[in-house]
């Protein structure tokens, strides 16, 4: 039953991949993200507690904490602050992204079939699906051109991080993920300076921007 | 073929013909309270079938015999479609003479059916719904086939009773595939059934109608037997959804105490499927046409999903 409900969890992570992948609107981009941090919680808390592995739970309670709250909030800020509420602005167009999201999917399950095989934890049939959230992730950081929802891609990649190491060994060694929840915590208020200044010189989140050369 | 499953096959068909209208009746009515208005009350689409059908039928000079027979079509196909749909029971005699396949085949059938006879008089609206049409089926079919087969899979049969049977007689087993196909179906049965975010069924406007544009030249008795049928069609998406991911309920075998169940339960379920719909149709805007092959790409990507999703968890 436990089994199952860890299925379901993670097949709502990988839909939750797709709805960002094809998600026009910023606002709308957070929340999503704040959604996929509070299923990621569940999950972790429902890992940890059908198979008694104690760290787990704290890093549950990490995940709450930066991922649901503190995270979002920034990200929510400095939306309100940089006023960047219209749509994202996508290089390809989202039917074919959605396609080519399919491949990946289809590829990342069939590289994770040797890996599921080899592990012994009850979650190891979710490893295809940790694999494509992260590859998912990669695809939307490629696709979009605005500065701050390639920062969400590349938060949720690290959520996809996450999860991966939750369902091949129950989790990576607290001191491994204490630092990556603090180089993501740091990152991210290290982008958002980049963010103004970013915006301060081109007056504009575009990053293809940044491709043309200073005189 | 036994005789209480020709029995629970009648009933089943004649209550579906007769209590379709009431599902669209309830639809409406919903959406209006949902948008402050007063409503028309559940029985107003009978009370249209009745004032359609006592007119006389005024018919195009150019009408070819086509023109006429469609609509028998079109309400014989969606009675067929119907009665193949567990709703009821499971035990039911012309279950074997279609599978899922063919159901997403008879609803194919009436589709080129309407928008030949909508291309049959030859103006612009007819012409223009029927293309737009054939676009949103064309690109809903496939979405709705992903659907059926991570159903057919799980229970290894393609016939829908037999579907029925084993989600309903499982000890309760979460299966995210069906998850997946449960939004691509949502989405196949708006876009399928001229509903919000693809068609407006209250709308008259010539930039954004499709199925009210290839019927615009009907009246009388054809118009109201293509109303019926688009109602008998909402009915038999929403049953075929109750069908597979809500099977509770449907009398298994042949005893009448399951069959005395099953009516009220499946009421029930049609009440709160009717109101989730209008919610649906309240909270969301129409979409631009050139929108919807977005729409219904979507609905095909979570089939697929659903398909890979079976595969890879094996549930």
């Amino acid at each position: 039953m436990a089994g199952q409900f860890i299925n379901l969890l993670a097949s709502i992570l990988l839909l939750l991949a797709f709805a960002m992948l094809s998600q026009r609107r910023i606002k709308l981009l957070v929340s999503l993200f704040m959604i996929q941090g509070l299923t990621l919680f569940t999950n972790t808390i429902v890992i940890a507690s059908t198979t008694g592995q104690a760290h787990l739970y704290y890093s549950a309670l990490l995940t709450l904490s930066l991922k649901v709250v503190i995270l979002p909030w920034i990200l929510f800020r400095m939306i309100r602050q940089l006023n960047v509420e219209w749509d994202v602005e996508t290089l390809i167009n989202i039917p074919s992204t959605m396609l080519a999201g399919i491949a990946i999917v289809i590829v990342s399950f069939n590289l994770a079939l040797p890996i599921s095989h080899l592990a012994g934890t009850i979650t190891r049939g979710t490893i295809g699906i940790a694999m494509a959230c992260v590859l998912l992730s990669l695809l939307m950081m490629i696709t979009r051109s605005k500065a701050i929802s390639q920062v969400i891609g590349f938060l949720s990649m690290e959520n996809g991080l996450f999860f991966a190491a939750t369902s091949t060994t129950y989790g990576m060694p607290m001191v491994v993920e204490l630092g990556v929840a603090l180089d993501v915590l740091v990152g991210v208020l290290i982008l958002g300076v980049f963010f103004f200044q970013i915006r301060e010189k081109f007056e504009s989140l575009d990053l293809k921007h940044l491709e043309k050369k200073e005189e | 073929m036994s005789a209480f499953g020709l029995f629970t096959q009648l009933m089943q068909l004649f209550l579906t013909v007769l209590i379709a209208p009431l599902l669209m009746g309830w639809v409406n009515q919903c959406r209006s309270w949902l948008q402050n208005r007063k409503g028309a009350g559940i029985d107003q689409p009978y009370r249209k079938l009745g004032k359609l059908f006592k007119k006389d039928a005024v018919i195009a000079k150019n009408a070819s015999p086509l023109f006429r027979g469609v609509p028998y079509v079109l309400f014989g196909s969606m009675c067929l479609a119907a009665s193949i749909v567990p709703s009821l029971a499971t035990d039911l005699s012309f279950s074997k003479a279609a599978d899922a396949i063919a159901l997403a085949g008879i609803f194919a059938l009436a589709r080129i059916a309407i928008s030949l006879a909508a291309m049959d008089i030859g103006t612009a609206f007819g012409g223009m719904g029927a293309r737009r049409e054939m676009l949103v089926g064309f690109l809903a079919e496939p979405a709705l086939l992903m659907v059926l087969f991570t159903a057919s899979l799980i229970s290894q049969s393609t016939s829908l009773t037999v579907i029925v049977e084993t989600l309903a007689h499982r000890h309760v087993e979460i299966y995210p595939s069906m998850a997946f196909a449960g939004i691509a179906f949502l989405m196949v049965l708006l876009a399928e059934n001229a509903r919000i975010p693809v068609d407006n069924p209250a709308s008259h406007l010539e930039l954004t109608m499709i199925h009210e544009a290839m019927i615009l030249e009907y009246s009388a008795r054809h118009l109201a037997l293509i109303e019926w049928a688009s109602s008998i069609k909402l009915f038999a998406y929403v049953t075929i959804g109750i069908a597979l991911f809500a099977p509770w309920g449907i009398a298994q075998s042949a005893d009448w105490a399951g069959m005395a169940f099953a009516l009220p339960i499946l009421i029930l379920k049609l009440l709160v499927a009717g109101f989730g719909l209008a919610l649906i149709e309240t909270v969301l805007a129409k979409q631009r046409i050139f929108r919807a092959p977005e729409f219904m790409g979507t609905a095909f990507l979570f089939g697929v999903l659903g398909m890979l999703v079976h595969f890879l968890l094996g549930a």
